[in-house]
């Protein structure tokens, strides 16, 4: 592994594997009495948060946590756009304290990147703007290996919010790498331009992005990123794009239903979909925090390959 | 040694497992752990091995030190060490704990492995068993069961081969 996860972009499909073997032994620990061990027993891990976050934020503490790591949350919630001069401010202060790892959420594209630049502590992308958010992809393809033994050859379908999402971009990177088949959905204002040239197929019909398909990931409507109208009301938009179980149904009857969270019911998914047989979506989050202890670990200690 | 040698130390140790545990009370409350890697297959053998005397069958379970080693996060000289699945599928609570290996030498191995099988749990003892006992030690740790003492120098390096991982069984001391 490389210093720094700063994307799926950066990983080699080995490494891709790696992570999720190493998830494997780690989802173990999460089930002993006694659910930590000492591996990171005097290093300091830093969770930086630029933006609002439940789950990821979270699902860091706790694998941190699980791992004997000292752990410290910054949350800078914050409505206005921070300037890069800010955050390489804060940078630096953190880094004068020498913690071993920062992991950091932050609204624009590219700040872990720049941290990663600057900080001889290791960094971690909780997530950066409409780019990357690798430890959701890998959590997902943990999921999706979990109950279908395999990633190579699945249609994956990904139906939302195309245009503001780093889910998507990771999840594309990382699919495409370990061969998967991926179809994106979404009205023609939320498809990003040239989206196909990530290996994808493009389409604006929920019907044929979902038909036989083994996995099927929302994405959330970021209404805090739009600045427009992207379509004309929230109940148009779940007539056109939402997923219904009659949706479902043209799936593979073993279908799994995923969201990496915060869902928005009645705009993107049906609640009967999101708490129905298919729904994995619970699942995910435990498997998170598994896969995010794996990236600790692998990053935490030994050396740059 | 050879495969006809380390099968007949593994009877041995099996049949010295049966004798310290005489009563029905003390039978019962046995439990085998195999440190990964090549502890694992000895720890099935030995239980093969009394099943095959008695009939009863012993619990094995299989536990992965890496996440507690000493060494993990001191020396930054390549890759992480892969971790594997540690899988206990018994409560070891109250057991008596036979934690197998292949070669005792450091002791630090043991020591990470008592660790890690404390937070599973309060076992009313816990023994070891080693197929070879090379020394060299460098913590207060001593075997309850050895296959065998194989004197070496600090030079040499003990190669345990075992047929499920390495396709045939046989002890070897390499010059390094």
């Amino acid at each position: 592994m490389k210093k720094d996860l700063l994307g799926i972009a950066d990983l080699s499909r080995d490494e891709i594997y790696l992570v999720l073997d190493t998830a494997e032994a780690m989802r173990e620990i999460g089930q002993r009495p006694i659910k930590k061990v000492p591996t990171m027993r005097g290093k300091t891990v830093v969770n930086l948060f630029y933006e609002p976050s439940t789950r990821t934020r979270t699902s860091f503490e706790i694998a941190e946590k699980r791992l004997s790591a000292d752990t410290l949350n910054i949350a800078v919630a914050t409505s206005s756009v921070l300037k890069g001069e800010t955050l390489v401010d804060t940078a630096m202060n953190i880094e004068a304290m020498a913690p071993d790892v920062i992991v950091l959420r932050h609204a624009s594209s590219g700040a872990a990147h720049l941290l990663s630049r600057l900080c001889r502590s290791r960094v971690i992308n909780a997530g950066d703007g409409m780019h990357e958010h690798p430890t959701q992809a890998l959590l997902d393809a943990f999921t999706i290996r979990e109950h279908k033994r395999r990633i190579e050859g699945l249609k994956v379908a990904i139906v939302g919010d195309l245009l503001h999402s780093r889910v998507l971009r990771s999840n594309v990177l990382l699919l495409t790498a370990l061969g998967a088949e991926v179809w994106v959905c979404g009205p023609s204002t939320l498809v990003p331009v040239g989206v196909e040239r990530l290996g994808v197929r493009a389409t604006t019909s929920v019907d044929e992005a979902v038909k036989d398909a083994d996995v099927i990931m929302m994405l959330r409507i970021q209404q805090e990123r739009m600045q427009g109208a992207f379509f004309p009301s929230v109940r148009e938009y779940f007539n056109t794009f939402g997923m219904t179980m009659a949706r479902v149904a043209r799936a593979r009857p073993d279908v799994i239903i995923m969201h990496p969270g915060p869902m928005n019911r009645g705009v993107e998914i049906a609640s009967d979909v999101a708490d129905g047989p298919f729904s994995v979506i619970l699942e995910q989050v435990a498997n998170g925090v598994a896969v995010r202890m794996a990236v600790l670990y692998l990053l935490a200690g030994g050396a740059e390959d | 040694m050879d495969a006809g040698r380390m099968s007949k130390s593994l009877a041995r140790i099996a049949h010295e497992i049966l004798e310290r545990s005489a009563s029905p009370a003390d039978l019962e409350a046995l439990a085998l752990v195999g440190i990964r890697t090549r502890g694992v297959p000895i720890a099935r053998r030995i239980a093969a091995a009394i099943h095959g005397i008695n009939g009863h069958d012993i619990p094995t379970g299989a536990l992965d030190i890496t996440l507690y080693r000493d060494d993990l996060m001191r020396h930054a000289v390549g890759p992480q060490p892969l971790i594997r699945r540690t899988e206990i599928p018994f409560s070891i609570d109250d057991k008596r704990i036979l934690l197998v290996d292949d070669v005792l030498y450091t002791g630090r191995t043991i020591r990470a492995a008592l660790d890690a099988l404390i937070d599973f749990g309060r076992p009313k003892a816990i023994q070891l068993i080693v197929l070879v006992d090379r020394g060299h030690r460098e913590l207060p740790i001593k075997a309850d069961y050895v296959g065998k003492n194989l004197p070496t120098s600090l030079s040499q390096s003990v190669q345990v081969r075992l047929t499920e991982i390495d396709g045939r069984d046989e002890v070897e001391i390499q010059e390094s």
